[in-house]
């Protein structure tokens, strides 16, 4: 069985599996890390949306074999170090100040997603619109889209 | 109708005075009776002769079933002075859990912090109560709750007294610290030690007031928020149960459609990290060390597939069968007197965000289960009986659900998952593909809604509403194995009976037309062709859209603005404020530019009252703007809520609920849909289903959660959906001048996606994630 390498959460790590299986997989079944969630893998709901080299991406539509051993994947449990300091990133202080989450299930990708938003939007040298928050394709099903847009802002402000 | 005898809760000595249970064992475990809390009726004379919800709801009617398993939710304080509370509920997002932590926290003066609340696994002892369903968890335990703690903090002073010297009567409890006049205290942790007793005693308690609590009625956030934001809260798929590897099941093309051969069978089996291939009830189930090799297995097989249970036919079928079903009207058509209006109601999936799933570990003389289930009970018993082990064997453990909406109430992926594990020999981890769960999962049933008012020299005289619906599943009964039974009898009647008894027990309009008539009727054929479930809020959503677009047009036809025309007509007070507040916050009557327009609606039930105040866009180029992949449509940009949602436990979460709910209504009203063409449904996503996203999201909203006079708390899950749902139609209607009568909206449009393929039953993972970053 082939042998992958790649960077995850700061540290390298190395599996085991056939080349072809989707990263969500390799990180939830094989890895045990649960974070990123299942939700469609199809690309759409972006429940397992994570960082590859700072950018968001779906580890549901990247087959293991197309990452090296320098790619660094961040998940929502390597977020909190990503940032300057011992407490969380501040999209997640964001979140727990709205009280965004409900079930909860959707949330790491939201937040995942906020993040790189944020950052795309700031490289482009403005301020989050409307349009960016109607741009962001994570489902939640309870419906917590509206504390979401305010935590974005919120988050976008501290970071 | 209005004869229902009120019970007098027979442990209740007054008002504030209860008695609880502390239990013989060696820490302090108390308890309290399920007596505790029942509603007095408020019936009040009016011109509409009293309708059923109006004295007694379902919400009662829950409540009730609760009784005779008296003694049963008991609070336990630990070596350290923490509580620990099993809830018999289930958590799926609702924030149950965190409710329940603020009430016990309160009346024990303990930290929030110090109380541990967890899911009870299945307990067929609890009989009836073990059912997390028509908003009624806070509802039924608001004070069985207060009294087990009040219990356990009378203990720990009884016990305090006696260690410090001194009388209960002087010691204070503050923070899980009790201290006594001298400045002598002494720790929950050292009082629970003495506080045990040998034997069970009873105990009587009185509650705090209000003013006395400090964590209940203000706003508090979610026990579980931090758990949520850092991915450590775990869901049924995040378990490590050991050697139970990923599952999944390969559908039938066919709604309901099972496998009759896999004519491929070995080579599926020798596919990379394929463990295990055997046909199902449900499908051909396949186990294998990833998730991933699973769908590639399910996209690989070659199975002989029988006919599901409504081959060839459309929505269209089924929308002639319902309108054969239709009771007829009393009140004859009478020209220019009668308004009549027909309304279609579309099937829509019931889905979560997290799949169908649960682990399952089947041995030859037990199994254990987790999984996200609403009635762990009925589960056990159908568990058991799908794998022919005796109920007592078969321990069902409670998962926090990544979202419910119904769904939950049935245990599908339970049994799922046992028959899985029985035929492997081996412990699954099953889990349902995305594209299964709009196609072969529980929808909310398809309904027509016909309506006739009659107006005479400016008063409405008769209101008449025959709902007509597919048969809704309510086979887990009241959550207990017996009246799970008694629902699934032959023929169906059973399941019709209990399905009238829901409609009569929820729905009620609000206002003063006359003789109001409101029937449901079912199509009641074969219950089992359409996988139903009383998807959030079940008839309401449904029944209050159609009444409300009535309503507007009984006030347009008598020329009275629609604010005024409902205050005019509006029987209960609760509803004649919530109107009112929301007329003024989402400030009713402004000027809007032609194309957009405000709509309200409000909806009464779960013992509070709701109403929805919506501004909507539907100019063109609000309506055309492009997203790739979904369905824009009109914009609902402005929305205002308020609720009387009674004793008030934790604002933030009721506000929380009525987005929530909100988003749900809204879906339902402009974008969320299964079509039934050629036997199955072709949605098998979720930018194929449409639900509420982003782009459809309204820019404002604001909630307002208002000061009540009811002195117990009321149902939120559900309460925010219907006057939502009925708000945005409203909205529609006005700012296009036409009002809709098939939901949602966009239903008859063509169709906004390529549907996927059936066979293979799941879509392929894409591979090109890496051209997507950003």
């Amino acid at each position: 069985m082939p042998t992958h390498t790649f960077r995850l959460n700061g540290e390298t790590v190395t599996v085991d599996v056939e080349d072809g299986v989707r990263i969500l997989w390799v990180l939830r079944d094989v890895l045990g890390v649960t974070g990123p969630k299942y939700g469609c893998g199809i690309n759409v709901c972006k429940a397992c949306t994570s960082h590859i080299n700072g950018k968001a991406f779906n580890p549901c539509s990247v087959p293991i074999d197309a990452i090296g051993a320098e790619d660094e994947i961040t998940t929502i449990e390597g977020l909190a170090d990503t940032a300057p300091g011992d407490g969380l990133h501040p999209m997640q202080d964001a979140w727990l100040e709205h009280d965004v989450a409900q079930c909860g299930y959707c949330q790491p990708g939201q937040i995942m997603t906020a993040v790189a938003l944020v950052n795309k939007v700031r490289k482009e040298g403005r301020a989050i619109t409307e349009d960016d928050l109607d741009s962001i394709r994570n489902v939640c099903r309870c419906g917590t889209y509206s504390r979401i847009r305010e935590a974005v802002r919120t988050g976008a402000e501290a970071m | 109708m209005g004869k229902h005898p009120r019970q007098q809760p027979a442990a209740q000595l007054s008002r504030r005075s209860f008695v609880g249970y502390v239990v013989g064992g060696t820490s302090l475990m108390v308890a309290a009776d399920l007596t505790h809390g029942a509603a007095p009726a408020n019936a009040l004379p009016i011109p509409s002769l009293p309708q059923v919800p109006e004295l007694y709801d379902l919400n009662d009617f829950l409540t009730h079933c609760a009784l005779p398993t008296s003694m049963l939710v008991g609070i336990t304080i630990d070596e350290a002075g923490d509580a620990h509370f099993a809830l018999p509920r289930m958590e799926v997002g609702q924030g149950i859990t965190t409710a329940v932590a603020m009430l016990i926290a309160d009346e024990l003066d303990l930290p929030i912090e110090r109380v541990h609340v967890t899911l009870a696994p299945a307990r067929p002892e609890l009989l009836f109560n073990q059912l997390t369903g028509g908003s009624n968890s806070m509802v039924s335990l608001y004070t069985p709750i207060r009294v087990a703690a009040a219990v356990a903090r009378k203990s720990l002073l009884e016990a305090a007294a006696i260690l410090l010297g001194s009388q209960v009567t002087f010691l204070v409890a503050k923070l899980g610290v009790i201290t006594g006049p001298g400045g002598a205290s002494v720790t929950y942790a050292e009082a629970a030690r003495d506080a045990a007793s040998p034997t069970s005693r009873k105990v009587s308690v009185e509650l705090k007031e209000a003013a006395e609590r400090s964590l209940v009625g203000k706003p508090h956030k979610r026990i579980d928020a931090l758990d949520a934001v850092t991915g450590r809260k775990q869901f049924a798929m995040d378990l490590d149960v050991p050697d139970a590897l990923p599952t999944m099941v390969c559908r039938a093309p066919d709604l309901n459609g099972t496998a009759r051969a896999v004519r491929n069978e070995a080579a599926v089996a020798a596919m990379p990290g394929v463990t295990h291939v055997a046909i199902i009830a449900t499908g051909v189930a396949v186990r294998a060390r990833t998730f991933g090799q699973c769908i590639d297995a399910v996209r690989a097989m070659d199975v002989d597939w029988k006919a599901g249970t409504v081959p060839g036919k459309n929505s269209g079928d089924v929308l002639k069968e319902l309108r054969r079903a239709q009771l007829p009207l009393l009140v004859p058509k009478l020209g220019a007197t009668s308004l009549d209006g027909e309304f279609v109601f579309h099937f829509r999936s019931g889905s979560a965000l997290e799949p169908n799933c649960a682990v399952a570990d089947v041995r030859a003389d037990s199994a254990t289960v987790w999984g996200g289930l609403k009635s762990p009970i009925t589960a056990q018993g159908l568990i058991a009986k799908a794998i022919g082990l005796p109920q007592s064997k078969v321990t069902v453990n409670v998962v926090q659900g990544g979202g419910s909406f119904g769904r939950k109430l049935f245990s599908d992926a339970a049994v799922e998952a046992a028959r899985a594990s029985k035929a492997f020999g081996a412990p699954v981890k099953l889990m349902w593909h995305r594209a299964d769960e709009p196609r072969q999962g529980r929808v909310h049933p398809m309904a027509t809604s016909r309506i006739r008012a009659t107006t005479l020299l400016g008063s409405i005289i008769s209101f008449e509403q025959r709902h007509t619906s597919v048969s809704t599943d309510f086979t887990h009964g009241l959550g207990e194995r017996l009246t799970a039974e008694a629902a699934a009898l032959p023929t169906g009647l059973g399941n019709l009976a209990f399905s009238e008894s829901v409609f009569l027990l929820s729905q009620e309009l609000p206002y003063n037309f006359g003789v109001i008539t409101q029937l449901l009727n079912e199509t009641n054929l074969d219950p089992e062709r359409f996988n139903t479930s009383s998807v959030r809020n079940i008839y309401s959503p449904d029944v209050a859209t159609a009444n409300e677009l009535m309503v507007d047009q009984l006030a347009a036809r008598l020329k009275k603005d629609p604010v005024a025309f409902r205050r005019a007509h509006l029987k209960n007070k609760m509803v004649k404020r919530v109107l009112e507040r929301a007329a003024e916050l989402g400030e009713w009557g402004k000027e809007m530019p032609a194309g957009t327009a405000q709509g309200i609606a409000v909806h009464k039930e779960y013992k509070g009252a709701t109403a929805v105040l919506v501004e909507i866009d539907c100019r063109p180029a609000t309506v055309n703007r492009k997203v790739r992949d979904a369905v824009t449509g009109p914009r609902v940009t402005r929305v205002t809520v308020v609720i009387d949602a009674g004793v008030v436990i934790n604002p933030t979460g009721i506000e929380a609920q009525m987005m929530g709910g909100f988003s749900d209504g809204m879906a339902q009203a402009l974008t969320y849909s299964n079509h039934l063409i050629d036997g199955h449904f072709l949605e098998a996503s979720w930018d194929n289903s449409a639900y509420t996203r982003q782009w459809n999201t309204p820019f404002e909203f604001r909630c307002e959660v208002m000061e009540s006079e009811s002195k117990e708390p009321g149902g939120v899950g559900e309460a925010g959906v219907a006057a939502s749902m009925a708000a945005v139609a409203c909205a529609y209607a006005r700012a296009t001048g036409k009002m809709p009568t098939e939901f949602p909206i966009n239903f008859n449009d063509q169709l906004h996606f390529q549907p996927k393929s059936f066979v293979p039953s799941v879509p392929e993972s894409p591979t090109d994630g890496l051209d997507h970053t950003f």
